[in-house]
Order: C-alpha cells, then sequence, then structure tokens
C-alpha cells in the first residue's frame, strides 16, 4: 500500500476518534439550557467527522483515479538516500530549542542552535560560525526586544 | 467610491505607510530569491512583525507589500539560477533561464520587472472595478448564503487541486476544519477537544499552523535534498544592461495586455491562483503565436517571459477580490493574509468597505505604490540583492528553521506552541511525501470558525436546517459546491473510459 494510503488510514483513524467524542461523549457534559438550542457545540464536528470519514475511506481504497502519478519531489521510499541524520538531529535541535528557551534565555539558546545547526550541515569555519550565530542572536534579540516592544528573557534562569 | 479612493490615497501616501510598502517588497524580494522559501512562509515570518505594528492598514500594506516583493524575487531566482523560489514562478524560468544563458540576463530581468508592474497595475484597476460591485451583492447575504458560500470556496480549491487529487485536498480541508474545532469556540464558551491539556484550551495557533505546513516542511525538503537549494551551478551570472528596446516593447505589450486580464480573472476564482495564471498565460501565448515564433518558445522568447510574469502579478492581485469582498481566500496565501486580519480584529467582508474603507482602498493604492515600487527601486538593486542567492546553504537553514521558531513562539509567547510547531510540521513534511496538498488545511482551519458562526446562526435562525431549502441562494450554491466536487472525477472516469475504448477498437 502506498504511503498516501497509509496516511489516510493514519487520518481516519484520528476521524473516528474524533467522531465518538462528537456523537458519544460531548453532549453528556451539555448544560440543559443549551439543549434546547437547535445547534449544539457538537453538531458541526458531528457532520465533518461523517464526512471526514468518508473521503478518508475513499482515499484509502482508491476511488478516485489518478491519470499518472507523477513524479514526488522527494521520493520517501529511499529516504535513507537523502541527507534523512542532517534532518532528524536539525528537527531534535529545534524540540531542544522549544525546552531551552525559557530556562537557558534566549541569547544563549540562539547562539547555541544556530551554531549546532551550522555545524551538522557540515560548516567547519567554526570561528565564522560562531561570529554569526552571536552576531545573530543579539540582532534579533534587540530587533525583538527594543524595536517591536516584545519581552524575551535574554540571560539564563538563574542570572 | 471616489471618497472612499482619496481616504485611501491619503492613508497610502502618509511617511509611516509609504516606509511599509517600501520595506516590505525589499524584504519580499530578498527572501522571495532564497530557493524554497515561498510567498506563503514569507508572509507567515513575518506576520508577527505586522501585528505589533497594530495598525491595520498598515500591516496589511506591510504584508502585501511582501507579497509581490516575493513573487518578484521567486521571478529573479528563476532568470538568473533556473531555482525558481515560487510554484508561480516555475513558467517564468522556461524561457527567461535561456535568455540568461545567452547573456541576456539584465533584458530578460527588465521584460519580467515590466510585465509584472503593467500585469499588477491593470490588476489593480480591475480590482477597484471589480471589488465594489461584488461587495454591494455580498450585502444582500445572510448567514445561510455565507455559510453556502464558504462551502462553496473549500470546495472550489479541492476541484482545483488537479487530476487525482479531488479527495486528497477534501480530506486536508476536512482535516483543517477539525482541527479549527479544538479549543474554546467564540460560539459556545465551552472547551472542545482540548484532550485535557491546557495549551490547546485556546485552540491552535495559526501562524504556527502556517509555519508548520509551509515554512518547516520545505526548510526540511532543503535539508534532505542538498541540490534543491544549489540552483544549478552557484554561480550568478553577471547581470548587465538593464534596457530593451522600442520592438521589442511592442512585441511583449499585447501579450502583457491580454495575461493581464486573463491572469486576473483566474485570480479571482477561489483555488486557482498565480501557478495556474502563470502555466496557462504561458499555454496560451505560445498556441497562439506565429508557427515561426512558437518554435521560441523555451529557448528565450520574449513572449513566453513576459506572460507568466503579467498573469502571475495580475492573478495575486485578483485573489484579493474574493479576500477583501467576501472574506474568502481562494489560496493559501490570502488564507494566511486573513488570518492576520483577523489577529488585527479587521472581519474582511462586504462590510469591510463601508465600515472601514481606510483600509479596504489603501490597501489598493499600496498595491500601485508596491508595483511601481518594485519597477523603480528593487530592479536596479537586483544585480546586489543577486548577492544573497550566495549565502551558503549551511547558513541558511538554519536561520529558516529559526525564523520560522520565532514566529510562532513571537506571536504566543508560549514553549508549548513551539512543540506543537515541530510535531505539526514534522506531519506536515510526511503528508508531503504523500503527496498531499496543505493549502487547503491551512484554509479550512482559518475558515473553520467562520463557517460553523454562520451555519449556527442559520440554525438558530430557522430552528433547523431549513434554511438549506427555504433559502434559494443558499440552495443554489450548495448545488454549486456538490458539482465541483463530483465534476472533476466524473469527467476524469469518461475519459477514462473513452481512451479505454479506443484502446479496445485498435
Amino acid at each position: 500500500m502506498a504511503l498516501d494510503r497509509w496516511i489516510a488510514l493514519v487520518i481516519l483513524i484520528v476521524c473516528l476518534i474524533y467522531g465518538y467524542t462528537a456523537w458519544f461523549t460531548m453532549d453528556g457534559l451539555l448544560p440543559p439550557i443549551m439543549q434546547r438550542n437547535p445547534v449544539w457545540p457538537s453538531s458541526f464536528p458531528k457532520i465533518l467527522s461523517i464526512m471526514a470519514i468518508m473521503i478518508a475511506l475513499m482515499v484509502i481504497f482508491g476511488l478516485e483515479k489518478e491519470d499518472k502519478p507523477k513524479a514526488p519531489e522527494i521520493n520517501y521510499r529511499r529516504l535513507t538516500d537523502y541527507k534523512l541524520t542532517q534532518a532528524l538531529i536539525l528537527i531534535g535541535l529545534m524540540v531542544l530549542y522549544a525546552f531551552c528557551l525559557r530556562p537557558a534565555g534566549f541569547l544563549l539558546s540562539t547562539f547555541v542552535f544556530l551554531g549546532l545547526g551550522a555545524v551538522v550541515l557540515g560548516e567547519r569555519r567554526f570561528v565564522l560560525v560562531a561570529l554569526v550565530s552571536a552576531a545573530a542572536a543579539l540582532g534579533v534579540w534587540y530587533l525583538v526586544e527594543q524595536v517591536l516592544g516584545i519581552f524575551l528573557r535574554p540571560f539564563p534562569i538563574f542570572v | 467610491m471616489l471618497e472612499g479612493l482619496l481616504i485611501g490615497l491619503s492613508t497610502a501616501f502618509s511617511i509611516k505607510n509609504l516606509l511599509m510598502v517600501i520595506g516590505g517588497c525589499l524584504v519580499g524580494t530578498f527572501i522571495g530569491m532564497l530557493p524554497g522559501l515561498g510567498p506563503m512562509s514569507i508572509i507567515a515570518i513575518m506576520i508577527p512583525v505586522a501585528i505589533t505594528i497594530g495598525d491595520p492598514s498598515a500591516a496589511l500594506i506591510l504584508l502585501a507589500g511582501v507579497y509581490y516583493g516575493a513573487i518578484f524575487g521567486g521571478s529573479t531566482s528563476s532568470i538568473l539560477i533556473n531555482a525558481p523560489g515560487v510554484a508561480s514562478t516555475v513558467a517564468t524560468s522556461f524561457d527567461g533561464y535561456p535568455l540568461t544563458r545567452q547573456g541576456k540576463a539584465g533584458k530578460a530581468l527588465t521584460v519580467a520587472a515590466i510585465s509584472s508592474f503593467v500585469g499588477g497595475t491593470i490588476g489593480a484597476i480591475l480590482l477597484m472595478a471589480f471589488a465594489p460591485a461584488l461587495a454591494t451583492v455580498a450585502l444582500l447575504f445572510h448567514s445561510a448564503e455565507y455559510f453556502a458560500l464558504m462551502v462553496v470556496g473549500l470546495s472550489a480549491i479541492a476541484a482545483f487541486a488537479g487530476s487525482g487529487q479531488v479527495s486528497k485536498a477534501l480530506l486536508m480541508t476536512l482535516l483543517g476544519l477539525i482541527l479549527a474545532t479544538v479549543g474554546e469556540g467564540v460560539l459556545f464558551n465551552m472547551p472542545r477537544f482540548t484532550m485535557g491539556v491546557m495549551d490547546l484550551q485556546s485552540g491552535f495557533g495559526f501562524i504556527t499552523l502556517a509555519m508548520a505546513m509551509f515554512a518547516l516542511p520545505e526548510a526540511i525538503f532543503l535539508i534532505l535534498d542538498p541540490a534543491r537549494s544549489g540552483g544549478s551551478s552557484g554561480k550568478t551570472n553577471e547581470i548587465k544592461d538593464l534596457r530593451i528596446t522600442g520592438a521589442e516593447a511592442k512585441i511583449i505589450a499585447p501579450v502583457v495586455g491580454r495575461q493581464s486580464i486573463q491572469g486576473f480573472l483566474i485570480g479571482v476564482l477561489p483555488g486557482a491562483g498565480a501557478t495556474i495564471a502563470s502555466f496557462l498565460g504561458y499555454a496560451v501565448e505560445r498556441n497562439i503565436a506565429p508557427r515561426a515564433e512558437q518554435e521560441q518558445f523555451g529557448k528565450g522568447s520574449l513572449k513566453g517571459l513576459a506572460a507568466p510574469e503579467s498573469a502571475n502579478n495580475a492573478a495575486c492581485t485578483g485573489s484579493f477580490v474574493p479576500l477583501l469582498t467576501l472574506g474568502i481566500p481562494g489560496s493559501g496565501t490570502t488564507a494566511i493574509l486573513l488570518g492576520a486580519l483577523i489577529a488585527l480584529n479587521v472581519s474582511p467582508g462586504p462590510r469591510l468597505m463601508v465600515d472601514q474603507p481606510q483600509i479596504f482602498w489603501s490597501v489598493i493604492i499600496s498595491m500601485y505604490i508596491g508595483n511601481l515600487i518594485l519597477l523603480i527601486l528593487n530592479l536596479p538593486l537586483i544585480p546586489y540583492i543577486a548577492k544573497i542567492l550566495a549565502v551558503p546553504r549551511n547558513f541558511l537553514i538554519p536561520f529558516i528553521l529559526f525564523f520560522t521558531l520565532m514566529g510562532a513562539y513571537i506571536g504566543q509567547n508560549n514553549a508549548t506552541e513551539l512543540l506543537i510547531l515541530v510535531g505539526m510540521g514534522v506531519c506536515a513534511t510526511i503528508l508531503r511525501f504523500g503527496d498531499y496538498p496543505l493549502a487547503p488545511l491551512l484554509i479550512g482551519f482559518i475558515l473553520g470558525p467562520m463557517l460553523e458562526d454562520n451555519f449556527a446562526r442559520a440554525m438558530q435562525l430557522y430552528d433547523g436546517v431549513g434554511f438549506i431549502w427555504e433559502r434559494p441562494i443558499t440552495l443554489g450554491l450548495l448545488v454549486i459546491a456538490l458539482c465541483l466536487v463530483i465534476l472533476p472525477s466524473y469527467r476524469a472516469r469518461r475519459a477514462r473510459l473513452r481512451a479505454e475504448g479506443v484502446a479496445d477498437a485498435d
């Protein structure tokens, strides 16, 4: 089975859970006064869940035929031919950044993120990397905090 | 209308707003040239900036400038290094890059800039004529018609998705609508589908979703495939002699005129944006050209360059018609603009022209100004801006990722938002592997609350679903929506049957 149909299967499962919540669990919490309303909070989700389940099934069973599949931008069957490790490390770095942003402060997190990102991608001019990352972290912090007036904690929490 | 025009003129020509246009165009051109960052990602990144400006006219002017600049920047990289940064400028590279190889890069850039300028300007004039008329009609609409109209818009977007893609696009639209129901809606004051997560109380942030759908997958694709960002050889071709001759101007004039109008009309249709307009414009001009000139297409024909350029710019302007008059975005980019407007407390729709004419008209006026600036300011600067194409990928990609994160963080000031962003971004990348279109998801997500709101109001007014058959316009629109979804697959089936029949007869 091709990837797009697997994806449709996952979406179908999500929609089934969503539909179950809308049809069977949501209305119990509804105050009696709202039950006299013609629309309930669950009305629209109920319609959506039915339509989504139907269309997900259509995709899974391939009811709509494609004329000629065009060449994909990235062939997922040969994902390992691409720079998969780099991509995964960078995604990991983004997650790390999300966790560090508050405790470690904006300047340090950004410096480390930009620097490590460039190194992971194969940059070996370390002095340049450090300079660019430091300049960018300071510059963006100045822009956001001073020009746009949005607070960004610059330093680690213990400073 | 004249009064509105004057208000618009005075708003748009304030120093602040002029700076917004100039800044927007420059930033847009700058980033649009970078491979892989399309107008949608650029606008999504710029939204937090626009929101902090606070003034809706200025913010929208800035974003419109960024939009134009991005398209222009995309054409530049198509012409110079055959690496279109934007889907709508792919057709530009057909004839633009051959011209560069012949050493006529300067000429090609000028033709592209002039064609874009004329396309954008004719588009803006048509917008001025169309939008008020459409808004007058739309004022007669009630919530039932709005509901139906949005259904039409959403199905049209799916219907234009291409062969074999309609059901996928529909599924994405529905997924967007489903995501929009998460959180505490304005309608019911009760949290829905939050799964007990506190950060989901207010629902998903639209900037987060926009970044996750467009900027992040594109960046991940850039990492996966180094060839994607490299262009052909990495070296920037030398640009000299930006002038074109009178004879050349005479060749492209009729093409530009035709394609501006055609492009605009295509842009007005929901779902058929600048990309379709540019390809169609190219194809039409090639077909109606004399045989001798047809051979030139693809080898550096000026007509082949002018056609997609004027068509895509006119279509960009055209796509503002449904956005400003009906509040219904026809494309991913206008959907993001709509999200920005809502965040600024402006509700686009037919009332916009009446209630806040300064926003409506100043946006239209700044479209002229934006086009002019692209022509007189950006074009001479192109040789310098083009240096950015030499920014090494090792630095470029971390920065793209960082700006994506910042865009989501500044909007919400919440680190959980970053995790949602990364998670959704990975999902969106997998969806792109599976060849699912992502724009319908975002459009569904942004239209979701409005769709439900109008649906609920109509239900309350008619105490049930009676509004569907009691209001003829509503019924008519819903029938159109149904036809839009069913027709493409019906036609495909018939075509396939016919093709099989021929094969049997052989």
